[in-house]
């Protein structure tokens, strides 16, 4: 013990975390067992949903078959066949809308934090996109339903899918943009509008590139988010058992929609489909996050 | 450009001469005296500049645009249908499409389903979420922090259809005993009582709702988690110099200042589940008979007897009754979701 003078001056009591009570010990105990519980218990439908997935769909994928066959021709109880016809229509679908949304929701990105920061129309756009990414996907599926093919008169297709998945892939893309672009620093542009650059060219050129890894994953993860969408697909596109390369014309098998008519097969083979076709849907979107992971880790966004 | 050598100023960006009006306006008082006035040459507004703002401003536009074109063409879609009908739209629970030339089309039933699993799943992911968000941001080794939190965001990565694949065929079995037993001890509470299917059948708003509470579990830890992150830290300190223990310190300074962040997460995630489609599709059964009000009802809720209807999209009167459904699932979503930006925003300013 140090016998300062100062010492005379503190209070005789001791102080207060040195008399930590029973009470207040075990609250604070149970207070941090179920702070980590409830972690544990997000963890158990994960892993739970993986294992089943990985028990049930793993066989038939192992086949060659597989991957290079479709489903036409099959019976209900036939074993065998592929998921090719699927893939195809999953991979045309959302890179179609992908060269939809990438092109116009950078754009938006754009607007909002090179010319409209703080303006009127970049708040109430900022509102839209927060709306537009609460959008349940069957709202889209209808809103193209009521104006692609009711008001203007064309089929369901692979393509009406598509569109419907601009809207929920759009405000991702926005999102993304919107925060990589406010990480540029600002002298950067400002040292590329002292060389005399346009502004127009300052971004295309500068703050574009110096931001394109985040914003590259960004896009790579919203379209892993679209990639296993069913909803708008039950009312856009009929489901085919063949394969169709044309996104415009006819019936189109994806993924998703695979999975969902294997549903409505009770049969062995049926499910057999079902959770094969659900297993590939869910490896492809892990594939597609792992490429994302490694993009940004590879071009880490200078910033400094 | 001219206007650069006052020193006092940064220089201005060349060529975008409309977009800054507060300089615009003073620059001819600062540079009077060290260099000539501008001519008009200098002042030109490149091309390229004018497309490319025009470009960024019109998809501004545009997104504000789509909105309003949803809540417009579904209403016109609507309008035949509802014109058409012969029950009443908001208050009854008929679902009679199939002939064009009778429909009688109501909501009542479709929003009960609906209303019931979101709150459920909601009364189940709440606590839930704000544990796991506490626990990463307060609890948590730094190090852990992160990979956990990835590990969180996956459950939002699952599609749909495979959570409403493995909640009717995996989960619904599984979590039997625990509806009978509710349904049996704690009966006499009507939201336990005897639904529309037996507590046994796994194919109701019990299994549905855990089923959504899984997956609106990532968008309320993500929203609460960067709130409670955002608390000061000389609350923190200061609460922990006060001799604080950590969960008295979660209590006192933490949870007062997320409170309405997180309250705004979860109602981005009620939003999300009211709007969930294919896994309530596949998971509850449909049934003709109107609901007990109880959490063992079946049926279907406005998505899902959107999606369900799917085979019926070949008329457009038909569809119309859909689209009506549709319109009446945008706009609450709509509310809900602006409702929860509107907490999410007051409550960081209200505190900073």
């Amino acid at each position: 013990m140090r016998t300062d003078t100062a010492d005379i001056e503190r209070p005789a009591k001791t102080p207060a975390f040195q008399q930590l009570s029973p009470g207040r010990k075990a609250k604070n105990h149970i207070a941090t067992t179920l702070f980590a519980l409830s972690f544990v218990v997000a963890v158990i439908p994960l892993l739970w949903v993986l294992f089943t997935l990985f028990r049930r769909g793993l066989f038939p994928m192992l086949s060659a078959d597989w991957w290079t066959h479709s489903f036409y021709g099959l019976l209900p109880n036939d074993f065998g066949g592929g998921i090719y016809h699927a893939l195809v229509g999953t991979l045309e679908q959302t890179l179609v809308c992908a060269l939809i949304a990438v092109p116009l929701g950078v754009s938006v990105g754009i607007f909002l934090i090179e010319y409209g920061r703080n303006s009127k129309l970049a708040r109430t756009t900022t509102f839209m996109v927060d709306i537009l990414s609460g959008l349940p996907s069957i709202v889209a599926g209808l809103f193209i339903y009521a104006l692609w093919i009711t008001t203007f008169g064309f089929d369901r297709s692979g393509f009406a899918v598509s569109l419907s998945l601009v809207l929920l892939m759009l405000p991702v893309v926005v999102r993304v943009t919107e925060t990589m672009l406010m990480i540029v620093p600002d002298e950067l542009r400002e040292a590329s509008y002292a060389l005399g650059v346009p502004k127009w060219k300052t971004i295309v050129k500068v703050v574009l590139p110096t931001s394109l890894s985040g914003i590259l994953t960004g896009i790579i993860l919203g379209l892993a988010r679209v990639m296993g969408e069913t909803a708008p697909l039950l009312i856009l596109v009929g489901y085919s058992r063949a394969i169709n390369f044309n996104l415009f014309d006819g019936p189109m098998a994806s993924l998703p929609l695979t999975v969902y008519t294997a549903r409505k097969t009770s049969t062995e083979a049926g499910e057999y489909r079902m959770w094969g076709a659900a297993l590939t849907l869910v490896l492809l979107i892990m594939l597609i996050n792992l490429i994302a992971t490694l993009l940004s880790k590879l071009f880490a966004v200078k910033t400094k | 450009m001219s206007e650069s050598r006052n020193s006092e100023r940064r220089p201005d960006p060349p060529g975008e001469v409309g977009d800054d009006p507060v300089h615009t306006t003073e620059a001819p008082v600062l540079e009077a005296p060290v260099t000539p006035p501008m001519t008009p040459t200098d002042r030109v507004v490149r091309i390229g500049d004018r497309i490319f703002r025009g470009i960024a401003t019109g998809s501004g536009v545009f997104v504000v645009a789509i909105i309003a074109a949803i809540g417009l063409f579904l209403l016109i879609r609507a309008i035949p249908a509802l014109q058409a009908n012969e029950a009443n739209f908001l208050l009854s629970g008929k679902w009679e499409t199939g002939d064009p030339d009778h429909l009688a089309f109501g909501i009542v039933d479709l929003a009960w389903i609906t209303v019931a699993s979101s709150l459920f799943a909601l009364v189940l992911a709440m606590p839930v979420a704000g544990g796991i968000a506490l626990f990463l941001t307060q609890y948590a080794p730094r190090v852990l922090a992160r990979p956990f939190a990835y590990i969180v965001d996956l459950l939002a990565a699952v599609p749909s259809v495979i959570y409403g694949l493995w909640g009717a065929l995996v989960l619904a079995p599984v979590i039997k005993p625990v509806a009978v037993w509710l349904n049996t001890n704690l009966g006499w509470i009507p939201i336990f009582g005897d639904g529309n299917v037996p507590a046994d059948s796994g194919s109701n708003v019990f299994t549905a709702g855990i089923v959504l509470a899984v997956m609106i579990l990532p968008i309320i830890t993500g929203v609460a988690r960067e709130v409670f992150a955002r608390t000061p830290n000389a609350q923190i300190e200061g609460a922990l110099a006060l001799g604080a223990t950590k969960w008295e310190v979660v209590r006192t300074t933490v949870w007062p200042f997320g409170r309405s962040g997180f309250v705004g997460g979860s109602m981005l995630g009620l939003g999300r589940a009211l709007g969930e489609t294919v896994a309530l599709t596949v998971i509850l059964s449909y049934t003709y008979e109107g609901p007990h009000y109880s959490i063992f009802d079946a049926g279907a809720t406005f998505a899902s007897r959107i999606a369900l209807g799917s085979a019926e999209f070949n008329n457009n009167l038909t569809v119309g009754a859909y689209i009506a459904a549709g319109l009446v699932l945008f706009i609450s979503t709509f509310a809900v979701n602006a409702l929860a930006r509107w907490i999410e925003s007051s409550s960081g300013r209200g505190k900073e």
